[in-house]
């Protein structure tokens, strides 16, 4: 019984392919842009635990100095003392022409050396200790660097994350030019009893305990974030389109349903076949949506790679892997999207009587309380969402109000086009167009979920743009003033630094120092960087908040400036004070600008800065200089320094980089943005397609009172432009305040900057037009088939026998 | 006795209970019998037919079918005796659309588990039914439709088949040979007919009649 059953309930999609193929795209458009973006979000998640892992950074507790490095006496004294401690070495490191984070490590304690490659030269401690020494690599990177002249021979590992290079730390020492220094010490997990505490063996040293998150996953968090809300939505847009179908296959077959029971199935058994269809449904599509979302993930894996390294300096490779978990979880959302597409359904199911005559409600009464409900909860959405971020604070609260503003707009956007669609109807005294204002408000609940659908792939756009746009520009502007000098030179060492910059100094019109050091500021590591308050910086810097004469103060009174982030997060303005190390408070005189840079950074003077640390590098310059003379000085520098090409780089090339980077991290949201609004335009075309069964009864009558096929269906293309109209101009506020969720609250919560927003007007009529357009496109098809309905089909309508 | 039915009285929730639908009505049918139930509109014949068929619940009284009391059944249990013992043909065909013609024919005895193509097949041929086998629902007439119906109930051999207005939505001449087929088919099958029909002429076909007025038989 159960398969005779089950046959009959899918020989309705046998004679339903186009609303089959809707509801089986819809769920895998929704399963497979949610399961790329988990994808993305994993293999991310995956190489920032594996560098951690492998780099000692979140197993165990971590020993560091405040100052930036801990001497080997200092080391030594701890091991004497009894403590089992694994030292550690990192830093960028130019090998040969290939720029690397070189890790040194002393591979008899270190906890997790990398293992070699099948295929690999042998690994014996004897090359390992011994000169030359051993350097391990992911494996591209080991190609590359075997490739280099006078480098120690190259293994490759696929345990190290890549740009990744692993060492001895005596060669790593060398390469890094910081002979005796040791960046952390491990703490190692089985310890003698009774050791003395290392708080009184090495006050200064400072102690972190295991992580439970890697630095990297906190610092990037934000930007998994917004990847999982684009996902998010793109699976809501999705399963709009899911409902819909789902809502009219439930709607089409209730006959059917009702003569299955009166032929003796009863209503449970009824409910779990349909349970069972959707079930088969919702695998089949989800394992297309799994094809589809690795498809996607794997084409835009490498650009969020290169974002996450570009901004974060994450260490994420740009190649997919299968995970099994992955493929669950993508299978479970569409389970679950189906489940919610079809839990209405259902529900009818069990509320509708088995006979039609008891069904006899007023269906116009019922249409209009839901409508109202449906309104009254998008009002609820939207204070709700103004409430979160009133009441709570943090990303999550932003998050919510997106949510709510997105939903509760959606939610209520029927009961604005009927609003708007009656009041046109009163103005209307034509009879044809009486007609046509009333039948688009007859048709508004079968669109209204496609409709809803358009209006957040609209306002996402608008939103989505708007913030990009006005990232660019503000961005564009702040690289133009951060990056004033013409060329930036970079040496060896600081030696060849020293010279190079007495060099310099003869030949142009300025040179700048950019030197920096790695500290506690307010309690978290972040960078110290020493300035000259020159005349470039004056004119230049980026400042969006400042003491009086903050320029002659950072000089001469010890002020320092602070960047907008740590600004932000440690509410440190002008007049406040900031503790630098532990003992080191001096006066917030100026906050900056500084996009892109997701730790704390503080700007003082040279001269403070190189009396209050030791071993500030002395190898980066800004140099000011005429235009037309920066090509001749970059072939003098090479020729008489012997630095490879990426060592001098001019302003043009730099800003050019910063862009590529930047629109790197949009490129992914863009992506995901155009993916929606196709979506969204499909959903349209589908409830129009889908909604053709129950259009010939509605447009029979008229065309018997005399309106020629031919204008019916130029009226129903109308319709849709009309219809997808209206949403887009609902949509334009929508998507500003989006925008102004974005910068204002979400950026500042997620970054800790504030942008300013800029209006593109030009964008939103090409947007409109795009609106109309996949409005006209996705009536054309049933317009077409309109005009093209034998007049017997029209007249069957009258017929008792139809 | 396959049907008895014993006092039945039946009120639709918000009507006016002094006035039930059915009012303590009582009828029986034989196996292999014919019973037409005449009335005017809205005078509870559907009703009554709805109750027999397991399809809806009663306020008072009983029904016996096939030795079961209805008022004692569990949905599933009213289920199975809608898809073992009784078969209905309703005024609006209720063939399932997006099965062709040869699976709506097979479908109801399919369910039961009692599918016998011998039977199959002399009924298609009898219901002329041939040359549609593999068409859809909506691509025949209204006499052929019912015809599927007529022939879906009886190709899983009800004990009683219910019929309600069965040719209610046809053309006289069309009713009459639909008439004709199904109670010889009726006969043929050695089942019980329960039909409901406002037409005289058509009751004038059954073995026995009854007449509903103000929810009572007379």
């Amino acid at each position: 019984m159960t398969r005779v059953a089950l046959a009959a309930l899918l020989s309705h999609w046998r004679r339903q392919p186009l609303q089959l193929l809707t509801l089986l795209i819809g769920l895998a458009l929704a399963t497979g842009l949610w399961s790329a973006v988990q994808a993305i979000n994993a293999e991310a998640r995956a190489s920032y635990a594996q560098a951690a892992a492998q780099l000692g950074r979140s197993d165990h507790a971590l020993l560091s100095a405040p100052s930036g490095w801990i001497a080997r006496k200092d080391y030594v004294a701890l091991r004497r003392a009894g403590w089992k401690l694994s030292p550690v070495l990192e830093g960028r490191a130019r090998l040969g022409e290939i720029a690397a984070t070189v890790v040194g490590v002393d591979f008899l304690s270190y906890p997790k050396p990398p293992e070699a490659d099948a295929g690999a030269p042998e690994v014996t401690p004897e090359r390992i200790f011994l000169a030359p020494g051993l350097l391990f690599a992911p494996p591209e990177l080991a190609v590359q660097l075997a490739a280099q002249p006078d480098l120690p021979p190259v293994v490759a590992t696929a345990d190290l994350p890549p740009g990744v290079v692993m060492t001895e730390i005596s060669l790593a020492q060398y390469l890094l030019d910081r002979a005796g220094q040791i960046d952390r010490l491990l703490v190692l997990d089985a310890q003698p009893i009774n050791l003395r505490p290392l708080a009184e063996l090495a006050p200064d040293l400072v102690l972190t305990p295991p992580e439970r998150g890697t630095e990297t996953a906190r610092l990037t968090d934000s930007f998994h974030l917004n990847l999982t809300a684009f996902g998010l939505l793109s699976f809501a847009v999705g399963l709009f389109i899911v409902h819909g179908t789902i809502g009219l296959a439930f709607q089409q077959r209730r006959a059917m349903f009702r003569t299955m029971r009166a032929l003796g199935i009863s209503l449970r058994h009824l409910t779990w076949l349909l349970i069972a269809e959707l079930g088969l449904l919702a695998l089949v599509a989800g394992l297309l949506g799994l094809v589809l979302g690795y498809l996607v993930a794997a084409a835009l894996l490498p650009d969020v790679a290169a974002t996450l390294r570009g901004l974060y300096g994450a260490p994420v490779s740009g190649g997919l892997t299968l995970r099994p978990l992955w493929a669950l979880s993508g299978l479970g959302i569409a389970l679950i999207g189906a489940a919610i597409a079809g839990a209405q359904g259902v529900w009818r199911l069990h509320a509708m009587p088995l006979l039609a005559s008891a069904e006899q409600r007023a269906w116009a009464g019922v249409a209009v309380r839901r409508a109202r409900f449906q309104a009254l909860a998008g009002l609820a959405l939207l204070a709700a969402g103004g409430a979160a971020i009133w009441l709570f604070d943090g990303l999550v609260a932003g998050f919510a109000l997106l949510a709510g503003l997105m939903l509760g707009a959606a939610l209520l956007l029927p009961a604005l086009l009927d609003l708007v669609l009656a009041l046109i109807q009163r103005r209307t005294r034509a009879p044809v167009a009486q007609w046509i204002w009333a039948d688009m408000r007859a048709q508004l609940p079968g669109l209204s979920l496609a409709l809803m659908a358009l209006l957040l792939a609209l306002a996402t756009n608008i939103g989505v743009g708007t913030m990009v746009s006005s990232f660019r520009l503000t961005f564009t502007g702040w690289l133009d003033q951060r990056l004033a000098a013409e060329l930036y030179v970079t040496a060896r060492t600081d030696e060849q630094g020293a010279a190079l910059h007495r060099w310099l100094e003869q030949r142009v019109d300025a040179v700048l120092p950019v030197r920096s050091v790695d500290a506690l500021i307010a309690g978290q590591y972040g960078e110290v960087v020493g300035m000259r308050a020159h005349e470039t910086y004056r004119r230049n810097w980026p400042l969006i908040a400042a003491a009086p004469q903050v320029w002659e103060r950072l000089d001469a009174s010890g002020g320092v400036l602070v960047n907008e982030q740590l600004a932000r997060r440690e509410n440190l303005w002008p007049g406040a004070q900031v503790t630098i190390g532990t003992d080191w408070h001096p006066e917030v005189i100026g906050v900056y600008s500084d996009y892109g840079n997701p730790v704390g950074q503080i700007i003082v003077s040279l001269d403070t800065l190189l009396a209050r640390f030791d071993g500030v590098p002395y190898r980066q310059f800004g140099v000011r200089i005429a235009p037309d003379r920066v090509p001749a000085l970059v072939t003098e520098i090479r020729a008489q320094f012997d630095l490879p090409a990426s060592a001098v780089v001019d302003q043009a090339e730099i800003k050019a980089r910063s862009l590529a980077v930047f629109e790197k991290t949009f490129l992914v949201t863009g992506a995901l943005n155009v993916l929606t609004l196709g979506v969204a335009a499909f959903a349209i075309l589908t409830s129009l397609l889908t909604l053709w069964g129950m259009r010939l009864p509605q447009l029979a009558p008229v065309w018997a009172l005399g309106l020629t096929r031919a204008r019916l269906a130029r009226l129903e293309l109308l319709r849709s432009v009309v219809l997808a109209g209206l949403t887009a101009l609902a949509a334009l506020p929508l998507g500003l305040l989006l925008a102004w969720v974005l910068l204002a609250v979400i950026n500042v919560k997620a970054f800790g900057w504030r942008l300013p927003i800029y209006l593109f007007s030009g964008d939103w009529l090409l947007l409109l037009a795009l609106a109309l357009l996949a409005g006209a496109l996705a009536a054309a098809l049933p317009a077409h088939r309109l005009r093209r309905t034998p007049p017997a089909d029209l007249l069957k309508v009258f017929a008792n026998e139809r | 006795m396959l049907l008895e039915i014993q006092s039945l009285t039946k009120r639709y929730p918000g009507s006016d209970s002094a006035r039930p639908v059915l009012r303590d009505l009582s009828l029986s049918l034989a196996a292999g019998e014919t019973l037409a139930l005449t009335g005017e509109s809205g005078s509870g014949k559907s009703t009554l037919l709805h109750l027999v068929g397991a399809l809806d619940r009663f306020d008072a009284g009983e029904i016996w079918l096939d030795g079961h009391a209805l008022s004692a059944l569990g949905d599933g249990a009213r289920a199975a005796l809608r898809r073992d013992v009784v078969a209905l043909v309703f005024q609006q065909f209720n063939l399932i659309p997006s099965l062709t013609v040869a699976q709506n024919l097979s479908f109801h005895a399919r369910l039961a588990g009692r599918e016998d193509r011998e039977w199959l097949d002399q009924l298609t041929e009898r219901l002329g039914l041939g040359d549609f086998a593999t068409r859809y629902p909506e691509q025949l007439s209204g006499g052929q439709q019912q015809r599927v119906a007529i022939g879906r109930a009886l190709a899983m051999r009800p004990r009683l088949l219910l019929a309600d207005e069965p040719t209610g939505n046809l053309d006289e001449t069309t009713s009459d040979a639909v008439m004709a087929l199904m109670l010889d088919l009726v006969a043929e099958s050695g089942a019980a007919l329960f039909l409901v029909t406002h037409s005289e002429r058509i009751a004038a076909l059954a073995g026995r009649r009854a007449h509903l007025s103000n929810g009572c038989i007379t």
